[in-house]
């Protein structure tokens, strides 16, 4: 999975062929590190349909607010440079529901 | 967590577990340790994270013996390690059904199918949604449910926090190690909340309380801009700018997977009596999830180690040990 952070967001991301998937997390967030593992094995599971990044809001706060994410976890589908589809929170952030996020957006 | 091979699950898909435990929060690990100084075959199931809600509080101050290192992740996290060490196995996975025609109990994950003798259902409570327009809309958008996870993004903003038990008072006082101004909204004239972490909020010059108050509408443009409050007293409904809405008004019991199963109350908590058993023999129950006049990680724990015993107990009984 790619790291993002203010340098490189906008080219792997925003100017990315296909679509790109961004998990935002942080390190007091407990919810986005107990999804982690799910996250990684579907990471690998759709390699091939979607690009995974994620991004440590703790460390590149003004990005994240930038993509007005003010919540965690926050999963964000990107298409040509524009939001997709979303999914925040703990309850909505669910294994299946990023799953569900992916299939949709491949 | 544990990865089991193909070989090794044909060989699990038999194996009958002495005790199942349901939930992986600090009923279930207790639950988990004591079962397993027992020396019986002890799994614990879990679909989220490990440590249940005492996972995301930052600090832990009222559990007894943690005044050195009271944050609820690392309590969590040394239960669960305590636990293992006796020999308690660890399953992520989520529990969809169960057979309990035969007293070998079935019970029915996504993933696997597993065989105990006696279950413990320590699924714990989740928070309650405030139940008013835009909350849904701004969810991650300035509403949160999780000071630990989203303080962070406050930072020198303003944010109201509507509750007035132990976790409203509690995370206000969190938050203000971020938020430049912290507004408590509660609905009474005081707070539920222990006495001592009350003095602590209202000596906290970031922190404003308004009383017999409720929040009737969360609003904004994209992020969240304001509330609209209205005082239950007057009636008087009013704007208040704020940045963000944090919501601590109370639990309600993971009990869905065991309806029509074992009794509960009409809230949903699972009947149990003093030995933690259930309506049904050989189901247990612990923690927030059952009728308990207090919940708290010392309580879930307690009811953990309770229930283990009395699923011993009834192992001893019913297969002869």
């Amino acid at each position: 999975m790619i790291e993002l952070n203010k340098d490189n967001f906008d080219q792997e991301v925003l100017q990315a062929e296909g679509p790109v998937i961004v998990d935002f997390w942080g390190t007091k967030c407990e919810p986005c590190k107990a999804l982690m593992p799910d996250v990684e094995r579907l990471a690998e599971q759709y390699k091939d349909k979607i690009k995974f990044c994620k991004l440590n809001t703790t460390e590149n706060r003004r990005l994240a607010i930038s993509q007005k994410v003010m919540g965690l976890p926050t999963f964000i589908v990107y298409k040509n440079g524009a939001k997709v589809k979303e999914i925040s929170g703990a309850d909505n952030c669910t294994p299946e529901a990023i799953e569900n996020l992916i299939k949709e957006n491949i | 967590m544990i990865y089991i091979s193909k070989f090794e699950r044909g060989r699990i898909m038999d194996k009958v577990y002495d005790v199942a435990i349901i939930g992986g929060g600090p009923a279930g690990l207790s639950a988990g340790l004591y079962a397993s100084r027992g020396r019986l075959d002890t799994v614990i199931i879990e679909k989220g994270r490990w440590g249940g809600q005492a996972a995301t509080t930052e600090e832990l101050e009222n559990y007894p013996g943690s005044i050195e290192h009271p944050t609820g992740p690392k309590l969590t996290e040394r239960m669960r390690e305590q636990a293992k060490a006796f020999g308690t196995e660890f399953i992520s996975d989520e529990v969809i059904g169960f057979d309990l025609s035969d007293k070998i109990k079935v019970i029915k994950l996504k993933e696997r199918e597993i065989k105990a003798k006696a279950i413990i259902v320590a699924t714990g409570a989740q928070h309650v949604n405030l139940g008013v327009p835009g909350e849904d809309t701004f969810r991650g958008k300035g509403v949160s449910y999780c000071a630990t996870c989203d303080a962070d993004f406050f930072t020198e903003l303003e944010v109201v926090v509507v509750g007035g038990g132990d976790a409203a008072v509690e995370e206000a006082i969190y938050l203000t190690k971020f938020a430049e101004k912290v507004t408590i909204v509660h609905r009474r004239n005081e707070f539920r909340a222990a006495k001592s972490i009350v003095e602590k909020a209202l000596a906290n010059d970031k922190i404003h309380v308004i009383w017999d108050t409720v929040v009737e509408e969360i609003y904004g443009d994209g992020i969240v801009e304001g509330v609209k409050l209205k005082n239950v007293k007057t009636g008087e409904i009013t704007d208040y700018r704020t940045d963000g809405v944090f919501i601590f008004v109370g639990t309600r019991p993971v009990s869905d997977l065991v309806k029509g199963i074992v009794d509960m109350d009409e809230k949903g908590y699972i009947i149990t009596d003093a030995e933690m058993r259930t309506s049904v023999e050989g189901i247990f129950a612990a923690g927030d999830v059952r009728n308990t006049p207090l919940r708290q990680v010392i309580t879930a724990a307690a009811d953990g180690a309770i229930a283990a015993i009395s699923a011993e107990k009834y192992i001893d009984k019913t297969f002869g040990h």
